[in-house]
């Protein structure tokens, strides 16, 4: 086949161009820019070349030993609030009612802490859980628990956690539940005569069906919490110490605390690049497991 | 293996205050013979799903008992009723392979593991899924996934029927043929109670021995297919067997002798007492009318248009308001667009409120 050459085309797809040039492709060479040099102020840079690249991998320099220290910091959360919300989102969505006027008072109550910007939540929370007029922290002290998450670092911690399994779980259980209402009737009746148990319907039905919306669930709490910034900022800023401090914050930290924009861009580009990869492993895994469904023609 | 009996068995999704009219069951009283082959057969919204989905145990029915050889069972769950249910749209297991997906009835009833090894070998062979055992179910055909279903019922050795809801419907019409000729060979071999659900009435001709035909919530006559054709009990049964159905004809009967618009029809059988009140027609199938060239003293019908379905041509024509299907002889045609009607007396029915009318010889 002849291809048809029409340069017209390419006046097309130019605003495109220009918009993701400005919006992205610009500012992120400008990153890569940065994160090549070094600068004392005055707008005067030196190149370093790949120098903070080095030193972010290497925990005995400052710099790496405070990323690598933050990124364990944030994997560690990720996976403690995601094996907290999956399960506890499954349990929410599995009790939620199939039908009836409740199945919209669930929705409206469950969407409620979605809708609340991030600062806002932080804000709750770090009233919530003050001991002296926090109604959370007053009352814990009251009936013995010394809690205080601002001199404690694992009662900061659990309050950053529990702040966002509040926040987010809602989230997975409706993912979860969307999943369960496209289950149809049938299978329920077919175990039912099969004679299963509850646990054998949620292990060969439910599971199995809410497994790709788990797979989106998974997948958006988990980039969004290891992207977290706003949340713990607001509740301990990274305190007790240095025990809250997660990527995003130690990044902020470097670039407009200290001014290191180098460093700062450096790290930029590899916080970034862990989410991509993160990201590709998840699509790959989510693209198979849709592949595996096709029926295989030419079977029986 | 069991005989089923219904007793007086009625279903209202409103509750049992609700109008008799507005019941999707209405009371029934019948018997399911031990080893039988069964069709369920009726347009959609009939209340036959109402009624097999009462005798699985998946709906608690309003009113009425339910016996499984005397015993009764009306309060039983589905689990503990001896029951195997094929639906509509195949019921698979996802993540378990076509063996495991045999095996999970039993398994969950806590059979020994050798029992259920030499069940599932069985019931593969018997369904033609042995080269499948070992593979994941999800990748299978529609009519595969099917044939699984079926084995998930037919795998425990105690079930007394096995209930088909439509099981046919995403089918690819071949396979359809085969794997009808499968469940037939199966009921002959397991000698096991089928009751299968349709509204197609090849379906439910050829699968069953006895066809139990609903309509509206209410079963208006069971019997072997020829029965069903030859002595429709009710005009619906008529209507919604034989392709074309049954011509149904509003006329007054007196005697021996049915009246349209003046014109003599003569019937076999005497009509003396008939109800006063009742709307009173014939019913006759399409192949015992006949059109033929307008004759003085036959009743004129107006033909719409011939109908050559190759073995056999039907006229279609209208008689006054009625429309009417009949036998065209080979070499008829109509020049003027009008045509006599012969009846055959033999086969000419009476009904009284859509109700069969038995005549005296």
């Amino acid at each position: 086949m002849d291809k048809t050459i029409n340069q017209k085309a390419w006046f097309l797809v130019l605003p495109v161009f220009l918009v993701v040039a400005f919006s992205a492709v610009l500012p992120l060479m400008t990153v890569v820019n940065y994160s090549m040099q070094d600068t004392f102020g005055n707008n005067q840079f030196f190149w370093n070349g790949v120098g903070w690249f080095k030193e972010l991998l290497d925990p005995s320099t400052d710099l790496g030993g405070r990323f690598l220290a933050s990124l364990g910091r944030n994997l560690f959360f990720s996976l403690v609030i995601l094996a907290i919300e999956v399960p506890l989102g499954i349990v929410v969505a599995l009790s939620m009612p199939r039908q009836g006027w409740t199945v919209a008072a669930c929705l409206v109550i469950l969407a409620l802490p979605l809708l609340i910007p991030w600062n806002v939540v932080g804000t709750i929370w770090q009233i919530f859980g003050r001991p002296d007029i926090g109604l959370l922290g007053y009352v814990l002290n009251a009936i013995g628990i010394d809690y205080n998450y601002v001199s404690n670092d694992i009662d900061a911690w659990v309050t950053v956690i529990v702040m966002d399994v509040w926040h987010w779980t809602s989230l997975v259980a409706l993912l979860c539940y969307a999943g369960l209402k496209s289950i149809p009737e049938a299978y329920y009746q077919a175990a039912q005569i099969d004679g299963a148990s509850r646990w054998a319907v949620f292990k060969a039905i439910q599971l199995p069906k809410m497994n790709r919306v788990l797979l989106i669930a998974v997948l958006l709490r988990f980039m969004d919490s290891f992207m977290i910034y706003t949340e713990p900022f607001v509740v301990t800023g990274g305190g007790p110490g240095n025990s809250t401090t997660f990527v995003s914050i130690e990044l902020v930290k470097i670039a407009l605390g200290q001014f290191d924009l180098g460093k700062a861009a450096a790290l930029s580009l590899v916080y970034n690049l862990i989410i991509l990869i993160v990201c590709w492993i998840f699509y790959t895994v989510m693209t198979n497991a849709g592949n595996e469904r096709k029926p295989q023609e030419g079977a029986v | 293996m069991a005989r089923i009996d219904l007793v007086d068995l009625a279903h209202s999704y409103g509750g049992n205050d609700a109008p008799q009219e507005t019941f999707a069951l209405k009371p029934v009283t019948m018997t399911w013979r031990q080893g039988g082959a069964y069709a369920l057969l009726g347009p959609s919204g009939c209340g036959k799903t109402t009624l097999l989905n009462v005798i699985s145990g998946i709906i608690t029915p309003s009113r009425g008992k339910i016996l499984f050889d005397d015993k009764d069972i009306t309060p039983l769950s589905t689990q503990k009723r001896n029951i195997a249910q094929v639906f509509q749209f195949p019921v698979i297991y996802d993540t378990m392979t076509v063996g495991q997906n045999l095996a999970f009835p039993l398994k969950n009833r806590g059979v020994p593991k050798a029992e259920i090894d030499k069940r599932v070998a069985e019931i593969g062979r018997l369904l033609d899924l042995e080269p499948y055992l070992n593979r994941k179910a999800t990748r299978l055909t529609a009519d595969a996934k099917q044939k699984i279903s079926l084995g998930r019922g037919l795998v425990r050795s105690d079930v007394a029927a096995v209930l088909f809801d439509e099981p046919l419907t995403v089918i690819d019409p071949e396979l359809k043929w085969q794997l009808r000729s499968k469940l037939k060979a199966l009921h002959r071999e397991l000698d096991l109670t089928m009751i299968y659900v349709t509204h197609d009435q090849t379906e439910a001709l050829t699968f069953a021995d006895t066809v139990v035909v609903m309509h509206d919530g209410r079963v208006v006559q069971s019997g072997t297919p020829a029965e069903l054709f030859d002595k429709p009990a009710h005009t619906f049964v008529g209507y919604f067997i034989g392709s074309p159905g049954m011509n149904i004809l509003p006329a007054e009967v007196k005697g021996r002798e049915a009246r349209i618009d003046g014109h003599v029809i003569a019937l076999n059988r005497s009509y003396d007492s008939l109800p006063a009140a009742a709307k009173i027609e014939i019913g006759v199938r399409p192949e015992f009318v006949e059109v033929v060239a307008p004759t003085p003293g036959l009743l004129t019908a107006k033909i719409e248009r011939l109908d050559d379905l190759g073995r056999i041509r039907f006229a279609r024509a209208r008689l006054g308001d009625a429309k009417l299907a009949a036998r065209a002889p080979a070499g008829f045609t109509s020049s003027d667009g009008t045509a006599g009607l012969k009846f055959d007396p033999a086969h000419i029915h009476v009904y009284a409120d859509s109700l069969l009318v038995e005549g005296a010889a």
